[in-house]
């Protein structure tokens, strides 16, 4: 079962590998994003607002990330579902395309991060923590976005109805994670943060664990 | 459900929170003075909208179990009134808000989430409507609609504490022990929740048999 999970890991990243247009697309997506937002703001570095600099730095990590992750059950065709179906249970093929979704979800992030703090300034001072919510928060979203990309891989006009149905569902976990990183922006006092990611963590879990749950009836067909 | 008393019992409650909620003696508290009669309309709606939600939540989970179509229908009709009652808990609440906090809406956490709540339904409304097989609609919008609800929890009663919110009834349970709840609101506050809540369940009742109605018609064409 774990050898299925890693082939299927396995699958996804050669996929990815030999088909570079993807994940460049994201990344041009992310640079181009935090370039306009320079650009609109009209700043110098450093100078924008760290309520702002948050807020803008977590919608662009939200928007890529359903770009970036939407597409994991979209590309699938009708045949090649119905070969995987064949091959291994749906957990297996939800874990091995979790794994892949969570880690590009913080790959995403990181790169962002550091592109976003080059060009608008980097006000982080608790960088532990924050690494730790972009970490989190990218468990969540890939776990959202995961299921939500299976549930709208079966229905009909795909890419409008992707943003829509996952903004809502994403927003308990972006809201989280906005308060998180102004903490740890702000270098308050651990044991303030501590509930906070615990939160974080546990809404994690429960949409992970809901995942699992509903995955094989989706699946099922 | 076709039984008759629980109707009555309905009407007459909700008939009873019209007169006495508007009428009984209030306590006199700083601020909020009359206002505190919104209680009896206000809270209500959010009380029997999470319990429709709830039912809903579980007769998709019953429609998975069994694949009978008749549970499917309960769980959409249960959102319909659900979204119904939302949008009057919010506007009731915005014109509360008005009046004690001088603005329809105020940034408060409660508020902010219950509209997030709304979106969250209204997409789903939206994903049933974009698939045409119905037993793939039923099948998709029952893992939707127990996903949602999954997020829906930490959404209204987990994050709403973390923060700081004017509205009555922080620090502690969401809704009770508001203002030292005392016996004259409690004694129609309660049979105001009961006497919403059954009007709630009526109201889906009737949708439900018309439903039930319009595909026996839609058979015989």
């Amino acid at each position: 079962m774990i050898k299925q999970v890693v082939s299927i890991f396995q699958k996804e990243v050669k996929l990815e590998w030999r088909n570079k247009t993807a994940f460049n697309g994201i990344l041009l997506y992310l640079v181009s994003t935090i370039f306009i937002c320079y650009l609109s703001f009209n700043l110098k570095t450093g100078q924008m607002e760290i309520t702002t600099w948050n807020a803008l730095f977590w919608i662009i990590i939200v928007f890529a990330n359903i770009n970036g992750v939407a597409k994991s059950f979209l590309q699938e065709g009708e045949g090649r579902m119905l070969y995987y179906y064949t091959l291994c249970k749906p957990q297996v093929i939800l874990s091995g395309k979790l794994i892949f979704n969570i880690l590009l979800s913080v790959l995403i992030a990181l790169i962002g991060f550091s592109v976003y703090a080059l060009i608008l300034g980097n006000p982080v001072s608790n960088y532990i923590y924050f690494l730790l919510t972009i970490l989190f928060a990218s468990i969540g979203f890939s776990g959202v976005l995961t299921l939500v990309s299976g549930i709208v891989s079966k229905a009909n006009n795909s890419t409008a109805l992707m943003a829509v149905l996952s903004f809502p569902i994403l927003l308990p976990i972006l809201l989280m994670s906005v308060r998180l990183s102004k903490n740890a922006i702000d270098g308050i006092n651990i044991s303030l943060m501590n509930d906070k990611l615990f939160t974080l963590i546990s809404v994690d879990a429960i949409v992970i664990t809901t995942a699992y749950i509903l995955f094989p009836f989706i699946w099922r067909n | 459900m076709r039984k008759t008393w629980w109707k009555i019992i309905g009407v007459a409650l909700v008939f009873y929170t019209l007169i006495a909620g508007l009428l009984i003696d209030a306590p006199r508290l700083a601020i909020l003075n009359e206002t505190i009669r919104a209680m009896h309309f206000h809270v209500p709606m959010w009380f029997g909208m999470v319990i429709m939600l709830t039912a809903s939540a579980v007769f998709s989970i019953r429609y998975l179990r069994t694949g009978n179509l008749k549970y499917d229908t309960y769980a959409i009709e249960l959102v319909n009134t659900s979204i119904l009652f939302g949008i009057l808990g919010l506007a009731t609440g915005m014109i509360w808000a008005n009046y004690t906090w001088g603005a329809p809406w105020s940034g408060d956490p409660k508020q902010n989430a219950s509209a997030i709540g709304m979106l969250i339904y209204f997409a789903y409304i939206l994903l049933r409507n974009s698939i045409t097989d119905p037993q793939q609609k039923a099948k998709i919008g029952a893992v939707y609609n127990i996903f949602a609800y999954a997020t829906l929890i930490p959404l209204l009663f987990i994050l709403p504490r973390l923060t700081d919110s004017l509205h009555p009834g922080n620090g502690g349970n969401p809704g009770f022990n508001a203002y030292e709840l005392d016996g004259r609101l409690r004694m129609v506050f309660y049979p105001a929740v009961i006497g919403w809540t059954l009007l709630g369940v009526w109201l889906t009742e009737l949708r439900i048999r018309l439903s039930f109605i319009k595909s026996k018609i839609d058979e015989e064409d």
